[in-house]
């Protein structure tokens, strides 16, 4: 009986964590596509999926689903209503994505690795508190863009949202890897990453290519950031920097610069995390993506799916 | 070896001089501010052994930051008070200091081995990532430490000890000890830099390979620069913990690492004088914004964080107008300052 | 004439290329011996495999008695071979001066400490290495540019302080790496002096790749030639001139 439980408890916890993994993966890819093109950490990728809750946030309120005292409750959105706003919102992340490598990285493409890496570390507390100012430091509570219920299989529960986030997060991961690989703006981003020089000799646009790459690796991140709020409803502008590290790690635990990586790296840090987080011991969980990356960097350093690059002697 | 002794000699006599100018002139605020400063220095410089001269991308130290402060503060407390109940702060003896401070040097460096193995396989930013990691998992663990006072740390942490004369001094004696480990961290790491240890140091830097060819065994070599690194981010730690009285797992976050970092890449990385500014630019920029912050609160348009976005957009704008930090890789000199004074200026004395 | 450096049977495959196949070497003491062949036909890759950056796939290296196989190139370093690089590998940051000293650090018998509180060992070190790096600059001609950072040096330049640095590990055996590469005719007839007073003067063993034929046929004393990864001739200057298999090499077959 008690055997039982516990395999439940281990399947209903995977459940669990499959939600939260898709939501790191969306947001590794971002930090993949980047470091693949440009070899940069985004530190401010993880404030674009803080944005991203929050223009969704602010559409809701300006069209009066959201009571202007915090004390009242938040009614529902209609979902067609929601999807607007969830599309205006990735429209604007990309728009913030791109404009941030406009501004902070561009300059310094040919400055070396450490410059660009300072000012995404400034964009990132830049907008960390910038957003405090402009959205005020107070948990602010997420609309209800669906009302909760849960299906059942067998002993485990599916709240509907996590279905939503896994979902959604499938659909825009084959889209993403379809576009990489059928399409030529697709083909571009992946010369780039391969190598830029020769990709700007075989009259390839870089500067759009990498736009491009900021702006959809943004607008992933303004979906995370959406599925996540509505998950649990509170946001803040510091929301972004755990994940962000998480989101990261996830990318670099799959392999840095492969969308499946992403994809891999994210669920396993979902899953675990959730496991050891149900299983053993809460605080634990916050541990499991690091130990993760430092064991998987230790036996394979360019990561699970990574491909290792040899120096030229 | 005569020579060192003096200029040990020479730096205790200053940082006691320093510690009583300040005590008697000087308001408390200021001092503090002087303290933080000091503790970023040690940090800073002694970073740079690694990430600047070494070349290996370090995120992680404020991990060994936590370490020396949680060796040395349970140490510190039991020698003192035989107990870890509350009750008044008093000093810690000499002895009891300075035998905390030796262990958690010594802890931090032997987790500096543990960590540097790593660093033999993985280069740039998949080291970074790693060190990271390792540094949130050391503040993750320390706060599931009961024993450790679990998330809210420790409190009543003895103030530094007294010396002969100080008893009325306001401030205590933070300044003096703060600044002693920065002066002898200050020397040895120059020492370092001009020694054969430290030419191999930068020639891994330069091309790893070619410096394990030239017979330089570049994963002992990294090694030592972190365990290095890591005893005085060590001491660092003992020496905030014991400044604050109190010491809390989260006062060891990644951000904090990073901060370490950007002071070395303002300042120029790989040079002492470079991490020594970077350093105090970085704590001193958000105080000195802090006034403009309160006087717009006053004048009933608050804005939140404000000395941080000035500081974010600072750090933004000096990075694309000057990549290379205000030093690059070069030390303060009178060379440096001359070349820096544009050539009008120095034509006037002279040649037409 | 003691042999210094043997291969038996060496060889390496990255993936499915085979770049060195069952190559013999054997190099005696005190000898110049001259490495050649057309380009990509694995010399430098077989450089790597005698100073420990590559592992062979197969056939064994042993250097004065030694197996240098799995080795790593500090340990390679320490037996006595030493070596320059095609694209040249300098410490930019260094100075000229502290470039040829690193290569005296795993001679240092002093511990940190020592440099740390600046003992009378770490004195003597400093200057012992300071001594023997000047004496090195001025054997290839940079004494007077001891004080520059090695990133200011001009082309050949670069190549000879390499060729300090290298000689500064006190090697037996110096493994040159197309050091005329880039040089005009003045600087290349300079070099070849250079190099035959490293073997008469210092009495180190010289293992040279280089393109130029004028300077390997006028320095070499004996020369192997390798193509695709072969070894398809071996003998004195006049021997591999008139090869035919080292002509149809060269020259492409007809």
């Amino acid at each position: 009986m008690a055997e039982a439980d516990i395999t439940s408890q281990l399947l209903q916890y995977s459940a669990n964590g499959l939600a939260k993994g898709s939501t790191y993966a969306l947001m590794a890819v971002g930090y993949t596509l980047v470091y693949g093109v440009l070899q940069l950490i985004n530190f401010a990728h993880a404030e674009v999926y803080m944005l991203g809750s929050h223009f969704a946030y602010y559409q809701a309120r300006w069209a009066g689903y959201l009571p202007e005292d915090s004390a009242g409750k938040p009614e529902s959105v209609p979902i067609g209503l929601a999807l607007g706003f969830v599309a205006v919102a990735m429209i604007a992340c990309s728009l913030v994505g791109m404009l941030i490598e406009r501004i902070a990285y561009r300059p310094l493409r040919n400055a070396g690795r450490l410059a660009p890496l300072i000012t995404a570390i400034g964009v990132s507390l830049l907008l960390q508190y910038g957003g405090q100012a402009v959205f005020g430091t107070e948990p602010k509570l997420f609309p209800t863009f669906m009302e909760t219920e849960v299906y059942e299989l067998g002993p485990i529960k599916f709240p509907n949202t996590n279905v939503l986030i896994v979902l959604t997060t499938v659909v825009l991961m084959t889209a993403l890897t379809l576009f990489v690989t059928k399409t030529r703006p697709g083909a571009a981003m992946r010369a780039c990453s391969h190598d830029m020089k020769t990709a700007r000799l075989m009259g390839i646009n870089v500067n759009a290519t990498i736009s491009l790459t900021f702006g959809i690796g943004s607008a992933m991140a303004a979906v995370a950031g959406v599925l996540v709020a509505m998950d649990q409803p509170a946001i803040t502008p510091l929301m972004g920097v755990q994940i962000g590290l998480k989101a990261f790690v996830a990318a670099v635990v799959g392999g840095i610069g492969s969308i499946p990586g992403a994809a891999l790296g994210g669920l396993i840090l979902g899953v675990s995390e959730s496991v050891v987080g149900g299983l053993w011991e809460t605080s634990y969980a916050e541990a499991v993506a690091f130990v993760f990356l430092i064991v998987v960097l230790l036996f394979k350093p360019s990561g699970l799916l990574g491909k290792a690059t040899r120096e030229k002697v | 070896m005569a020579r060192t002794i003096a200029i040990f000699l020479a730096a205790l006599a200053g940082c006691y001089g320093l510690n009583w100018f300040l005590a008697e002139f000087i308001e408390v605020v200021y001092v503090d501010y002087l303290n933080l400063i000091g503790i970023a220095i040690i940090l800073a410089v002694s970073l740079n052994v690694v990430n600047g001269l070494t070349g290996q991308f370090s995120l992680g130290h404020a991990g060994f930051m936590a370490v020396g402060a949680f060796v040395a503060s349970p140490i510190s407390i039991w020698l003192t008070y035989g107990e870890f109940e509350s009750g008044p702060l008093a000093h810690a003896s000499l002895l009891h200091f300075g035998l905390a401070l030796l262990a958690c040097g010594v802890g931090a460096a032997l987790v500096g081995v543990v960590v540097g193995a790593p660093a033999l396989r993985l280069k740039g930013d998949y080291l970074a990532i790693a060190t990271l990691g390792f540094g949130e998992i050391t503040r993750i663990m320390l706060q599931s430490q009961d024993i450790l006072g679990g998330p809210t740390g420790l409190k009543r942490i003895p103030k530094m000890p007294q010396l002969p004369g100080t008893a009325g001094w306001d401030g205590g004696t933070s300044t003096f000890w703060i600044f002693l480990v920065v002066a002898v961290l200050v020397i040895l790491t120059v020492r370092l830099q001009r020694s054969t240890f430290g030419r191999a140091l930068i020639a891994i830097r330069e091309n790893e390979l070619a410096a394990e060819t030239m017979g330089i065994r570049s994963s002992r070599m990294k090694v030592m620069a972190f365990v290095y690194g890591a005893f005085f981010a060590g001491i660092a730690g003992a020496l905030f913990a014991h400044y604050q009285h109190s010491v809390r797992p989260d006062d060891f976050t990644a951000v904090r690492s990073i901060g370490v970092v950007v002071m070395l890449v303002l300042g120029g990385l790989g040079s002492v004088t470079g991490a020594i500014t970077g350093a105090v630019f970085v704590t001193l920029l958000p105080i000195m914004l802090r006034p403009v912050e309160e006087s717009l609160a006053s004048s009933g348009t608050p804005i939140t964080g404000l000395s941080m976005i000035v500081y974010a957009l600072l750090l933004i704008a000096f990075m694309i107008f000057r990549p290379q930090g205000i030093f690059g890789q070069r030390e303060l000199s009178l060379k440096l300052l001359r070349s820096w004074v544009p050539s009008a200026v120095r034509g006037k004395g002279g040649k037409p | 004439m003691t042999c210094l450096l043997k291969t038996a049977q060496l060889t390496i495959r990255f993936g499915g290329l085979c770049a060195v196949d069952c190559c013999d070497l054997e190099i005696r003491e005190g000898e110049l011996f001259g490495l050649i062949g057309p380009n990509g036909a694995g010399k430098t890759t077989v450089f790597n495999m005698l100073t420990g950056v590559y592992e062979p796939s197969e056939g064994t290296v042993t250097f004065n008695g030694a197996t240098v196989n799995g080795m790593s190139p500090p340990q390679v370093a320490a037996l006595g071979i030493s070596r320059t690089f095609q694209n040249i590998r300098l410490f930019d940051e260094l100075s000229v001066l502290e470039n040829a000293m690193t290569g005296a650090h795993r001679h240092a018998r002093i511990n940190l400490f020592d440099s740390l509180l600046r003992t009378k060992r770490h004195h003597r070190e400093e200057a012992a290495q300071r001594d023997q790096a000047y004496e090195l600059l001025r054997f290839v001609g940079l004494e007077e540019r001891a004080g520059l950072p090695a990133k200011s040096l001009p082309y050949g330049h670069r190549r000879k302080l390499e060729i300090a640095r290298a000689l500064a590990t006190k090697p037996k055996l110096i493994c040159l790496d197309e050091p005329a590469a880039g040089m005009n005719t003045g600087e290349k007839a300079e070099l070849s002096g250079l190099i035959r007073r490293i073997r008469d003067e210092l009495k180190v063993t010289v293992l040279l790749i280089e393109h130029d034929m004028k300077l390997v046929m006028g320095i070499c004393e004996r020369i192997q030639v390798l193509d695709y990864g072969k070894t398809i001739a071996c003998g004195t200057p006049a021997e591999i001139q008139n090869n035919p298999k080292v002509i149809e090499a060269y020259l492409g077959a007809g």
